[in-house]
């Protein structure tokens, strides 16, 4: 086994499950049960009757845990499908943050420039305070954070990484 | 998610002609019997007495009442271990649901299909803190293969059908429904089976033939070749062990098992090495240390098999079948790996064996391998020495060996239920197996308390068998209240305790890892064992010596009920061969005079 296989790779694990009562519990106490990292966690309904839900988790671990992860997880009985995306595998991953700043005078029109360069947008204002609504990668939500952070950066909500796989392929 | 909607809205199949309203608790029973259920292990309590109820109202299935809970599960194991049907077991709310986890667990790691009713309070009173109330489902959920809370009369019949689909198809497993006090007060509707049972739900059983053929291949090219077996042949069915024993004879190949697997071949068959592991046999092992190709069969490389993972079998390809996908590749890379139902895997195994063209290999190479095996095998790595005189010191490797040689001679059909720790390991080591589904052991979990109950479940299920509880003194406390379902029962369970008035095994790690600090590993205050199954209204028996040893084993095997015999055995005595923690497979220790060095690592691991 070579280094690089077992150096730990940022990976979205997405999946499909059967909306019901304790499958998201199932799920998260697989990571924690079996010490898998979740470095950030989307759940919702999507299909039409709303008895599909789709999980995508962050996480860090090498690629042979990561097989691991998707193998047991795939075993979990409300589940259909896994997949793993790392950066090897064409997929596209948005998050959206909501970004309090509180500010006035020079630091408050600093904040307005470097919104508009994000393209993020000013969802709510008062006369000493914005939020900010910005959708995107991980790593440009979190430039956009470090550089609100000496602007008067109060208060950040974030959702998670959804993710899919980029072309015809589906889960 | 979604916890404001709680469940699936599955839709409820109602069975055409029948229009009585029944109450949940019927339909339960209803689906029970529909499932070919002929037996529960359970004890009541205020929310199950609906339940309670239904089945004193009918006849067709019969209900035993244990001690303690955790008994209840651990007798509805043995049951499923020893019949292969599904175990069935109902406790109350709370304190009932939650002396349950230990049982479940240990069916978890052992993959045992076993359903678990628990009571729950009504649905309006759910997370209000009511009297015996427990988030069951949230507490057993790593500790089952799934569960259920039912909250609506119409998922009654399609849960419970399910629960008994998920707990015996695929990997098998513990299954916990969860059922609301007001659920089977109120009507229910029946349905028969889903025919989809759960729609995410499809365990792989078939394995595929490419990889079949891959595997033969690298077989019909092994000039060290070892079958390694595991419980999920036992899991697999009886046709399983015959479908392996034709295999070995077919290939020639030595053939080696895990605790959970023993039975599928049989013990005295040449070619079985005994069990592998850390007190598997100098032979099992070192086989495995140094064969060129690894036959792994429904055994999953657990640490006590294993070893030091990095010096586990070093050079050999390594062929891998599993039910379970996850454990393929979990613990140790192979280079084959086979999803599918061991019986299967085998059976397929046969056919292409049968139809690859020549051997490639040179018959001799084989012959080799067992000859090296043969020398191992001079070793006697089981071996012992036992004082014959009347007054001697028995040695508890001796007893065991005669309790298998008085009980082979009676010609019963034998199940042996064991504790965990020393004398379970000495049990396997000695007691031989000849067929599947006998032999009851906690392996997984390592549940002390499970014997007791297990030869409750083995002997419910086979009332004119012969079953024994090889015992520990300490172990057997841990669940003796037992004793009064057995004789409730008047089940003949025969409880043999190796009684060195030590925690063996703790006592044997403690000289390996602690200059032997006996902390708190000494079985103080003992009750009379003689007594103590007499007030339980079974025959006590003792033997203190070598001259009395043969004597309690008859008597105990003639006695129509159940007995407890007090086996009393050298005190000093550990479990060899062993491998130390951390340590390699071709670096046993043999016996107690061995120079054993345990590394830094080693005394990390448990």
């Amino acid at each position: 086994m070579t280094t690089q296989q077992e150096s730990p790779v940022s990976a979205v694990i997405s999946i499909q499950v059967e909306n019901e009562s304790g499958a998201l519990a199932r799920v998260i106490g697989l990571f924690s049960g079996r010490g898998y990292n979740i470095e950030s966690l989307t759940v919702a309904p999507v299909d039409e009757t709303g008895r599909q839900s789709r999980i995508n988790i962050v996480t860090t671990a090498t690629p042979r845990v990561l097989e691991q992860i998707r193998a047991q997880v795939d075993r979990l009985v409300p589940v259909y499908r896994v997949s793993v995306m790392t950066a090897t595998d064409p997929h596209v991953a948005r998050e959206m943050a909501l970004v309090k700043v509180i500010a006035s005078g020079e630091r408050r029109a600093d904040a307005l420039r470097i919104a508009q360069a994000f393209r993020a947008h000013p969802v709510d204002a008062s006369a000493t305070s914005f939020i900010f609504e910005l959708t995107g990668a991980t790593d440009k939500l979190d430039a956009f954070i470090d550089l609100m952070r000496p602007l008067g950066l109060a208060e950040v909500s974030r959702t998670g990484v959804a993710a899919i796989a980029r072309g015809a392929a589906i889960l | 998610m979604n916890a404001a909607s709680h469940q699936t809205d599955r839709k409820p199949q109602t069975a055409g002609t029948d229009t009585a309203v029944l109450s949940g608790a019927e339909v339960l029973l209803r689906v029970l019997v529909e499932q070919g259920v002929e037996v529960i292990f359970g004890y009541p309590g205020g929310a199950v007495l609906p339940i309670y109820d239904a089945i004193f109202r009918q006849n067709a299935i019969r209900h035993v009442l244990v001690r303690h809970e955790q008994a209840a599960v651990h007798a509805a194991e043995a049951y499923a271990r020893s019949t292969g049907k599904v175990g069935v077991v109902l406790v109350t709310s709370g304190p009932g649901a939650t002396n349950t986890v230990t049982g479940l667990l240990d069916a978890m790691l052992d993959s045992i299909p076993v359903v678990c009713f628990s009571g729950q309070v009504g649905v309006p009173l759910i997370g209000t803190d009511a009297f015996q109330e427990a988030d069951t489902t949230g507490i057993t959920r790593p500790a089952t293969k799934y569960n259920y809370l039912v909250r609506r009369p119409e998922d009654v019949a399609p849960c419970v059908h399910e629960a008994f689909h998920i707990a015996r198809s695929g990997r098998p497993g513990p299954v916990l429904v969860d059922l609301p006090k007001n659920i089977m007060v109120g009507p229910a509707p029946y349905s028969d089976a889903p025919r989809v049972p759960h729609p995410s739900y499809h365990p792989q059983t078939e394995p595929g033939r490419d990889v079949i053929a891959r595997a033969v291949a690298a077989m019909k090219g092994a000039r060290r070749p070892l079958f390694y077996t595991g419980g999920g042949v036992i899991n697999a069915g009886p046709e399983a062990s015959t479908a392996l024993r034709r295999l070995v004879e077919k290939t020639g190949f030595p053939c080696t098992s895990t605790l959970m697997g023993l039975g599928a071949m049989s013990a005295g068959d040449r070619r079985f090495l005994g069990m592998l592991g850390m007190h598997g046999t100098y032979e099992a092992n070192m086989a495995t240390h140094d064969c060129d190709v690894l036959i792994a069969l429904g055994s999953r490389f657990d640490d006590r098999v294993t070893g030091r993972l990095d010096a586990f079998s070093p050079g050999s390809f390594k062929i891998h079948a599993d039910i379970d996908p996850s454990q393929i590749n979990k613990i140790v890379q192979v280079d084959v790996g086979i999803v599918g139902d061991a019986r299967r895997v085998i059976e397929m195994m046969l056919e292409e064996w049968d139809c690859t063209p020549a051997n490639t290999r040179q018959p001799i190479d084989v012959a080799q391998w067992w000859h090296q095996i043969n020398e191992w095998r001079k070793i006697d790595s089981l071996g012992f020495s036992q004082d014959m005189a009347p007054g001697a010191i028995i040695r508890p490797q001796y007893a065991i060996r005669r309790l298998h040689e008085l009980a082979t001679a009676t010609a019963r059909d034998t199940y042996v239920s064991t504790e965990v720790g020393q004398h379970q390991m000495w049990a396997a080591q000695h007691f031989g197996f000849d067929k599947p589904n006998r032999w009851l052991t906690s392996g997984g979990l390592g549940t002390m308390g499970y014997g007791l109950p297990a030869a409750v479940g083995a002997q419910i299920a086979h009332p004119d068998a012969l079953v024994i509880d090889i015992a520990g003194e300490a172990s057997t406390l841990m669940n003796i209240q037992e004793l009064s379902t057995i004789a409730q029962y008047r089940l003949p369970v025969k409880v043999f305790i190796l009684n060195n008035q030590y925690m063996g095994m703790v006592r044997q790690w403690q000289e390996l890892l602690h200059e032997s600090r006996y902390s708190e590993s000494y079985s103080a205050a003992l009750p009379d064992f003689v007594k103590l199954a007499e007030s339980f209204h079974g025959r006590g028996l003792r033997a203190t010596c070598v001259g009395e040893l043969d004597g309690v084993i008859a008597e105990m095997l003639a006695h129509p009920g159940p007995v407890v015999a007090d086996i009393c055995v050298a005190q000093d005595e550990n479990c060899y061969p062993m491998i130390p923690s951390g340590a390699a497979h071709n670096q046993m220790l043999l016996g107690p005079d061995q120079d054993d060095e345990i590394s830094a690592e080693g005394r990390m691991l448990v």
